[in-house]
């Protein structure tokens, strides 16, 4: 190794692009994040590939979901896993920090069992409930058919979403937010190429 | 063997410094005629490998002023600039130097050679050819020709002389 300084964050040797056809990819993502939210506890799959891996630990589909909804009007939070994909974000995004959790419009996790408390994330006012943070876990792997029981707007009659990878405690507390409803935390779960969305007004039983 | 490390050209200058120099080649590149871009890529021994980090795109700036460098900024108004980053690949098929181009108006190319070169200019092993070939005579041209816009301006400059009014 030569002795030169490496500025971190300048010379961005690590940098790598994001979607292949900005456009076109990001009409097709949007319409498929659009789908999981309407239809919560359903598996969708991303029907566009990136032009390269995102930098690890951020998954496709939660790099996808930041290329097509966040902009420089939403700051995002990162857990610390994720600190490595920051020079990613704000080159394609343009997105800034949230210094906190409850100024983040969207907070992408890769550690979930060392997720804050669901309460210090933004959950939005009574009069504008959309102001709320957007969560996207990254989880060990999404099953349909089995596991927990959802039901509310979107869903017929009942649908089952079995999620590995989730502490228990985060049911505990989404079901306490609840009764703040308008208010409350609308939550993608994401693994490799799939999410499925858990939108504040989904009931879930175990 | 050489590695080909970006951005640092020398270990003892700072950040800041770099940031500098990078300005300054990238302000007399943005500056260039696309025909003076487009020779020196043409002639440029071993082209680098590429890619495109984020696709080309034109947009409008806010372009913002000060009535003679002092007062209080105001929006000038707004102009289209090109944007492009690209990001070299070396001969393993590893990304090395990212290089950014911003440049007036809808000019796609011009923003890509721009950027190319800025990637260039950031490896130690290729920065002095590139500078001394390319940064440095356009240097001399755009100085030259504002001094020879300065100097037909001055000559048509009218002194305004103003008396001390009394109140």
């Amino acid at each position: 190794m030569s002795g030169h300084v490496r500025p971190s964050g300048q010379d961005h040797t690590d940098l790598v692009p994001g979607f292949a056809d900005p456009v076109h990819d990001a009409q097709a993502s949007f319409r498929v994040i659009l789908d999981a939210m309407a239809h919560p506890g359903r598996i969708e799959k991303l029907p566009v590939s990136l032009a390269a891996e995102p930098p690890t630990p951020l998954g496709v589909a939660a790099a996808a979901i930041a290329l097509t909804l966040c902009d420089i009007d939403t700051p995002i939070w990162l857990d610390l896993p994720l600190a490595r994909a920051w020079s990613y974000l704000a080159f394609h995004c343009g997105a800034p920090t949230a210094p906190s959790p409850t100024q983040a419009r969207f907070a992408f996790v890769t550690d979930a069992a060392a997720l804050p408390p669901l309460e210090s994330f933004a959950l939005g006012s009574d009069e504008y409930p959309d102001r709320s943070t957007t969560l996207v876990i990254e989880v060990v792997g999404l099953v349909a058919g089995r596991g927990m029981r959802l039901t509310g707007p979107g869903i017929r009659h009942d649908t089952w979403l079995s999620v590995a990878g989730l502490p228990a405690r985060l049911s505990e507390e989404r079901a306490a937010l609840t009764e703040l409803l308008p208010r409350g935390l609308d939550i993608i779960l994401v693994s490799g190429m799939h999410l499925a969305a858990l939108p504040r007004w989904t009931r879930v039983a175990l | 063997m050489h590695e080909s490390g970006c951005a640092a050209l020398d270990a003892n200058t700072t950040q800041t410094s770099q940031n500098e120099t990078r300005r300054g080649w990238l302000a007399i590149l943005a500056k260039a005629e696309l025909g003076e871009l487009e020779d020196a890529w043409r002639v440029l021994a071993e082209k680098p490998a590429y890619r495109v980090l984020r696709r080309i795109e034109t947009g409008l700036v806010m372009v913002r002023g000060r009535i003679g460098g002092t007062g209080q900024p105001f929006n000038l108004g707004e102009m289209t600039i090109t944007r492009a980053a690209v990001q070299l690949i070396d001969g393993s098929g590893r990304a090395t130097c990212a290089g950014f181009g911003h440049v007036a108006g809808r000019a796609p190319r011009k923003a890509e050679l721009v950027a190319l070169f800025d990637a260039l200019l950031q490896d130690p092993a290729r920065h002095a050819a590139i500078s001394g070939a390319l940064v440095a005579p356009l240097a001399e041209k755009q100085t030259a020709a504002r001094l020879e816009r300065a100097a037909k301006c001055a000559a048509s400059k009218v002194d305004f002389l103003t008396m001390v009014r009394g109140e």
